[in-house]
Order: structure tokens, then C-alpha cells, then sequence
């Protein structure tokens, strides 16, 4: 069964259009993650699918409703964690939780939340004093407070430091353990490869690329590449069977290979070819 | 509940919408002395009454007008509106929250009039009970006034000012700072579109001796009047925020 199912989905601002034709399908229990540059569209998608966006074209049903008529059962089952949505910064962290949880039929257990998010020290704290990184794990949270179904996350981990990024991954995964759906949107190419079981890249408002993010533009039948020292210069080699070509150089040096290392094409290198050069020679990837 | 410990912990506008009408209280009772003109009531009474309303206006309009521009810059109608809670729960928890304050503000000004300036304290309960639906009603009216200003004001910065000019001139026109008596008759009576003057007078004919009826330009307190305007403003807040409140962009 699918939680969301988006069908050509098209919006303009003005005469500039910002998804243009889009298609998406995120099945139950699934965690797919939209990639894309700034301005590629992920974010009018987000909005368009919760329902704050009105749209110009194309069907969007998520939980089996048309967002633009969300009723309060359909909020009640869908949780959002988008950048501009905030907390009011006069309320600590339990205290909006507790609050915003009285709104839901099932909520989440508050204080187990704010251990979830690592919020357990800043608990007492007024939103307005909390660090970026910490007020947007206090959003995340408020997003999960119903025990939603589906949950919208737009960029959640921007702003967080490595470690408080894992601990956020392994909270992702608990969550779909509870049966959830995760739409993500990322900028962090290793967040969508150790979360997502799909990947939708976006570039112009156009689905350009789509599958797990093992194989996601034919990155599992390319090529590998095998580096080493000869002379004392570095050399290289793509081919298909890394493991003769390694044998064959293990053979012609006697034993060890100086500096030997195989690469497969990274999902980097696959989204760099996906978006195009002229994201890249325009600062790289953000 | 929460409305209310969060306005609290909002040191300045806590200082502005509360402090702001017991300043005004304390300099125009002191500044003008003197018997209104042919009763024996002293013109700081009349100040006092006066503002009295004129501080329910300043938490449930100032203040709420503010509060959701606030809000709306915030995110957090955004982040409401992600909630299955119904859109109406908002205005009911502000209207609440306004109710409390303003309790609380008129309470403020009331001990300081009493004490600094003399303000009889009414004894009859009817008097006190005309108290509590002038609040009620003012209350509702004010925060009617502040759903449909505030929600059409896009920017926290512009906010300020587009919702104080009203207020003070308001308070002008509408018998606050300057009393009904010496107020152009025209323009006392076009500023009773507004709830301003009519909660204002429901206050005057609670804290004023019925002798001062005779200054009112109708020579009465005008009661169901007060309660008709009031009560009418409250309608047309409901049915202003269901057709233009804005609660974010949806293009």
C-alpha cells in the first residue's frame, strides 16, 4: 500500500516553475529520501504534500487524501519537521511537548522523546535559549509527538554535529520500526545512504534518478576503479573485475601492492553526474 | 493556560500593554485636576474610568494584534497547523488568555486609582456585575479588533506601529484622554464604530456616579447600546477571521 502517491505534480511561482512534472511513491513503512541542489523543488514537494501548498497540476494523495483538504484525522496521522515551522521560544522544551501532545489521540511519551532527541540537560530550558542545533532537535520532536504514520522531514539534521547526527539516524529507524513512513529531504548524501531504502533525486524540478541508493543511477554496475603506486606514481584502472586486476598486480610486485585501494563510484559521484555540471561548478553540492 | 505563562515571561510585553495605561493613568489623573463642569466630579476620576477600559483595549488589542504577527513570523500558526487541533482552538485560547490579562489589568489600574486618586469603589452588586459584561464584552470585542488587524499585517516589524496608531488615537477620540463632554460631537460619535468608546463609557457608568450621565452626550450610560456594539464587534471578528485571517501563504 502507498502513503504517498504524487503524479506529475506541477507549481509555479509567477511564471517560474518549481516542480515541473514530478512523480513520487513512498510505500508503508518505507523511508525514501529526496535529494536535489537548492532550488531543485524538494521543499515545495514537501509543501505541496502537507498540504500548505496549493498546487497548478498533477494528483497528490497522501494516506489516501488530497492534502489541499486535509481534515483533522489526516493531521492527527501525518507529522511535519519543516525549517520554517517553529516553537513558541517563551515555552521550555517539555513544556511544548506536553502541550502540543494534549492535541493528538495517541501521543508519544514526552519524557522518553526528549530522550530520543537528546534533550534530556535542556528539558527545563526556554526554546529561545537553546542552540540551533538543539532547537532543531526540539522541532523534530514536535513532529513526532503524535506518533504519526507518515512523517515530513525537511532537512532535520542541518546543523547537527556528527555524533548528534547518528543518534538522530538511529531515532529515524525506530520510528519506521513502529511501523512509520519517513519522507526526507537531505542535503547529506551519507544521511540518505544510511537511512533511506530509496533514494528520488531532483534537479529542476524534474525526478532525474530514483532507486536504492546502492544502485541509484547504475552506480552497482559501474566500473571500479583500483588505485596503486608504480614508480613511484600514482596509477589507476577502471574495469569490471577489480579482483584479477589485483591478483595481477599482487603477481608483478611480488606480494604487496603499494597504496592499493579499489573504489566503487560513490553515491557523490553518481548525484554529481544526476544534478549536472552546473551545480558543481557552481560551488558543489550544498 | 499556556497562552498566559507565555505572555508572562515576556518581559516587555508585559511592561507595554499593562505598564503602558497605569503611566497614562498616573500622568493625566495628576496633570488635570478640576470638577467636570456642573456635577461635582473630579476630572481624575473620569481619567481614571476612562483607562480603566482603555487598559482591557491595550492587553486584548495591542498586545494579541502583536502576538499574532508574532506568531505568524514565528512559524508557530505554521506549526498549529500541522496539529489536528481545530483552527478555532487559537483565538478561543487567545480570547482566554486576553480575558485573564485584562482581568488583571483593570484590577491594576483600579487599585491605583483608588489609591492615588480617590476612585470610589463601586458597593452595589449591580454596578459590579455591569463590570464584569463590559469586560466580557470588551474583551471579546478588542481581540475581535486585533484578529482582524493583526491578521492582515505580514511583517513583526511593522507591527507595532500599525497597530498603536489606532490604539492612541482611539483613545483620543473615544472620551479616554480627553472627556466626552469636550470631545466635537461628531467625532465622539464616529468613534463609537470603534469598541473603544463603548467600553469606556460601560466603565465610566460603573466607577462614575450616575450624576455624570448627564456629560455624556446622550444624557444617559446607554447600556444596551454598549452591550449591542460590543456584542456586534465580536460577530463581526468571528466572521472577519474565517474569511480574511491570513494563517500562512498557500501560493
Amino acid at each position: 500500500m502507498a502513503v504517498i502517491e504524487v503524479d506529475r505534480l506541477v507549481k509555479r511561482y509567477g511564471d517560474k516553475i518549481a516542480v515541473d512534472g514530478a512523480s513520487l511513491r513512498v510505500e508503508a513503512g518505507e523511508i525514501v529520501a529526496l535529494l536535489g541542489p537548492n532550488g531543485a523543488g524538494k521543499s515545495t514537494m514537501v509543501n505541496v504534500m502537507t498540504g500548505f501548498l496549493d498546487r497548478n497540476g498533477g494528483e497528490v494523495h497522501v494516506l489516501g487524501e488530497d492534502p489541499a483538504h486535509a481534515d483533522r484525522d489526516w493531521r492527527d496521522r501525518v507529522g511535519v519537521v519543516m525549517q520554517d515551522i517553529s516553537v513558541v521560544g517563551e515555552l521550555t522544551v517539555r513544556e511544548s511537548l506536553t502541550h502540543f501532545a494534549t492535541f493528538y489521540r495517541a501521543p508519544r511519551d514526552v519524557a522518553e522523546l526528549i530522550t530520543a532527541v537528546g534533550l534530556d540537560d535542556k528539558a527545563g530550558v526556554r526554546a529561545s535559549r537553546l542552540s540551533g542545533g538543539q532547537r532543531r532537535r526540539l522541532d523534530v520532536a514536535m513532529g513526532l509527538i503524535g506518533r504519526p504514520e507518515l512523517v515530513f522531514l525537511d532537512e532535520p539534521t542541518t546543523g547537527f554535529d556528527p555524533e548528534v547526527r547518528r543518534q538522530f539516524w538511529q531515532l529515524i529507524e525506530t520510528i519506521r520500526d513502529d511501523g512509520a513512513s519517513v519522507l526526507l529531504t537531505t542535503h547529506y548524501l551519507e544521511e540518505a545512504e544510511a537511512l533511506a531504502d530509496r533514494a528520488v533525486v531532483l534537479s529542476g524540478g524534474k525526478v532525474v534518478a530514483e532507486g536504492p541508493p546502492s544502485s541509484l543511477g547504475g552506480r552497482d554496475v559501474e566500473p571500479s576503479v583500483v588505485h596503486w603506486t608504480e614508480h613511484g606514481e600514482a596509477r589507476s584502472v577502471s574495469t569490471d573485475t577489480p579482483t584479477s586486476t589485483i591478483v595481477e598486480l599482487a603477481r608483478r610486485f611480488g606480494g604487496e601492492v603499494p597504496d592499493l585501494v579499489v573504489a566503487r563510484p560513490s553515491l557523490e559521484d553518481v548525484y554529481l553526474r544526476l544534478i549536472g555540471a552546473e551545480h558543481v561548478a557552481h560551488g558543489g553540492v550544498e | 493556560m499556556v497562552e498566559i505563562r507565555i505572555y508572562l515571561r515576556n518581559p516587555a510585553a508585559v511592561g507595554f500593554t499593562l505598564a503602558f495605561p497605569l503611566m497614562m493613568l498616573v500622568l493625566f489623573a495628576s496633570v488635570f485636576h478640576g470638577k467636570v463642569k456642573g456635577t461635582d466630579i473630579d476630572y481624575s476620576q473620569v481619567f481614571v474610568a476612562g483607562i480603566i477600559g482603555s487598559s482591557i483595549m491595550s492587553v486584548s488589542f495591542v498586545g494579541l494584534a502583536t502576538g499574532i504577527v508574532v506568531d505568524r513570523d514565528a512559524g508557530v500558526l505554521r506549526r498549529l497547523a500541522t496539529t489536528p487541533v481545530p483552527r478555532s482552538a487559537y483565538f478561543i485560547g487567545k480570547m482566554i488568555s486576553s480575558l485573564a490579562l485584562a482581568f488583571l489589568g483593570t484590577v491594576v489600574c483600579m487599585i491605583a486609582g483608588a489609591v492615588l486618586f480617590g476612585l470610589d469603589l463601586p458597593t452595589s452588586p449591580g454596578r459590579w456585575i455591569t463590570f464584569v459584561w463590559v469586560l466580557v464584552l470588551g474583551v471579546g470585542a478588542a481581540t475581535a479588533m486585533a484578529v482582524v488587524v493583526g491578521g492582515r499585517i505580514t511583517s513583526p516589524k511593522s507591527a507595532p506601529a500599525v497597530v498603536n496608531l489606532p490604539f492612541v488615537a482611539l483613545q483620543f477620540v473615544s472620551g479616554v484622554f480627553v472627556p466626552p463632554d469636550q470631545l466635537p460631537k461628531g467625532l465622539y460619535q464616529a468613534a463609537g464604530i470603534f469598541p473603544l468608546r463603548w467600553i469606556g463609557q460601560g466603565m465610566r457608568s460603573v466607577f462614575l456616579p450616575d450624576a455624570f450621565q448627564q456629560v455624556e452626550p446622550t444624557g444617559s450610560w446607554q447600556h444596551p447600546m454598549v452591550a449591542l456594539v460590543l456584542a456586534g464587534w465580536i460577530v463581526f471578528g468571528l466572521v472577519a477571521a474565517r474569511l480574511t485571517f491570513r494563517w500562512f501563504d498557500r501560493h
